[in-house]
């Protein structure tokens, strides 16, 4: 299985192939629904974003609590077509991908080959085990937003597939 | 006449809801593995495997299953022998979901409409009371997330659609969610009633086993119908194309009007977890 350090590194995400398995380490950052509505009132105000949004990705996830001594809960992806209408803005403003589940617009399509950039799908309901590989979790936003909180993560091995490549290719 | 403490109660859904957040029901995870077992290879093969692995992981771990460890959905069945003693019943249900979504460090996931305001500790629970015969209390307990509840539909139907109706709305429902609800999913179906009694009619289909089917054997005859055309869809587990886009479909009935034919599909994802006890 082809393994993969996150965010990816310029041209990385043009050889990837929709339908491809990947193992996913590095550094990726949880938003959900209320935390996308923040950053895109953020964006609509021209107010600076709390983190750094060039070439991050963004994982569509809301963890449950950690239990003591370990590094996360629960963390598998949500339902990604929720944040169709937020993902072009971001995309168009720098953002590397994103990892969540299930199918998402043609206007995300788009924006994704537009931008050069990916959507990992993660299985769904799979949140033991993802919260298994996370090693390391810290909330960089919204902190009262709760578990739909901005988390930056540490992840290892991390399995998913590769859902939309940026030619145009797709798992669905 | 029995009294029964609703302490009593309290407890028994704090264990109930403790233990659903870890753990799939046997027939759930019996489906899973036939569905591993019986699909070809590919994306869905992995994502089926992938999810066998994660129950033994929540297990070992005690981490949830999935963090969307739902809305608090319970159903009593309470004898009308039954004398409540203590504080109000719907007080000890949330009190029983609060404690447990606390000391199992489940995601708390309720909130307010409007205002998106997180209550922060899971409740208010989803309460249904029935009156029975008798004196005992049936809980049950199923926590709902929300991804495959976003898929559910309510259609009121002509009479003159009859069974081709139902079925072609039963399948069309889990076509349109497609890959979104986290299939394989489990379909609970509603048919007949009114239009609030027909939606809970589907949720209450979703506490019967995986695999089981209505007593009534042109019921069953839909259920099985629905399934066979539903993985004929070919969207396959997590929406990766295969052979099994539900692991089964189950209606409940309730006498109509002349004038319609209500029927609502309430989709379950694959991690059913469902506690049934009795007090």
């Amino acid at each position: 299985m082809k393994k993969l350090t996150l965010p990816l590194k310029n041209g990385e995400a043009a050889e990837l192939c929709a339908g491809e398995n990947v193992l996913l380490s590095g550094v990726i950052l949880t938003a959900r629904d209320c935390a996308h509505k923040r950053l895109t009132e953020l964006i609509q105000k021209g107010e600076k974003l709390p983190f750094e949004l060039k070439n991050a990705i963004i994982y569509y996830a809301g963890p449950c609590p950690a239990r003591p001594g370990l590094a996360s809960g629960s963390c598998g992806p949500t339902t990604s077509a929720r944040m169709d209408s937020f993902a072009p803005i971001l995309l168009d403003l720098g953002l590397g991908g994103m990892i969540g589940k299930g199918e998402m617009s043609d206007e995300v399509r788009a924006a994704i080959c537009k931008n050069g950039a990916v959507y990992f799908a993660a299985v769904g309901g799979a949140g033991a085990l993802y919260g298994n590989a996370i090693k390391k979790s810290e909330c960089i936003a919204f902190p009262d937003l709760l578990s739909e909180a901005v988390y930056r993560l540490e992840i290892e091995n991390f399995p998913a597939v590769v859902a939309y490549d940026c030619r145009g290719g797709s798992i669905y | 006449m029995r009294k029964i403490d609703v302490k009593i109660i309290e407890d028994k859904i704090y264990e109930m809801a403790s233990h659903a957040g870890l753990n799939l029901t046997p027939s759930c995870l019996a489906a899973l593995k036939n569905a591993e077992k019986s699909e070809s290879g590919g994306a869905a093969k992995f994502a089926l495997s992938t999810i066998l692995e994660n129950a033994d992981i929540a297990r070992e771990k005690l981490m949830p299953v999935c963090q969307d460890t739902g809305m608090a959905v319970v159903i009593m069945e309470i004898g009308q022998q039954v004398y409540l003693d203590g504080k109000p019943l719907r007080e000890a249900v949330n009190d029983g979901v609060r404690r447990a979504y606390r000391d199992g460090y489940f995601r708390k996931s309720v909130c307010d409409p409007i205002t998106r305001q997180n209550t922060a500790d899971n409740t208010p629970a989803v309460l249904h009371t029935e009156i029975v015969e008798g004196d005992k209390i049936n809980i049950t307990f199923l926590p709902k997330g929300f991804g495959s509840e976003n898929m559910s539909k309510l259609y009121m139907l002509k009479p003159a659609q009859g069974v081709e109706g139902i079925i072609s709305a039963i399948v069309d429902t889990v076509k349109t969610a497609g890959s979104r609800p986290c299939p394989p999913v489990y379909v609970g179906v509603g048919i007949g009633g009114s239009f609030d009694t027909c939606a809970f009619l589907a949720k209450k289909a979703l506490y019967r086993d995986v695999g089981s089917h209505n007593g009534r054997e042109d019921i069953a005859e839909i259920e099985r119908e629905a399934l066979r055309r539903i993985n004929a869809l070919g969207i396959g587990c997590q929406g990766f194309h295969g052979d099994v886009t539900a692991l089964g479909v189950s209606c409940e009935w309730a006498h109509t009007h002349i004038a319609g034919l209500p029927v609502a599909v309430n989709i379950q994802c694959h991690c059913v977890r469902c506690e049934k006890e009795t007090v």
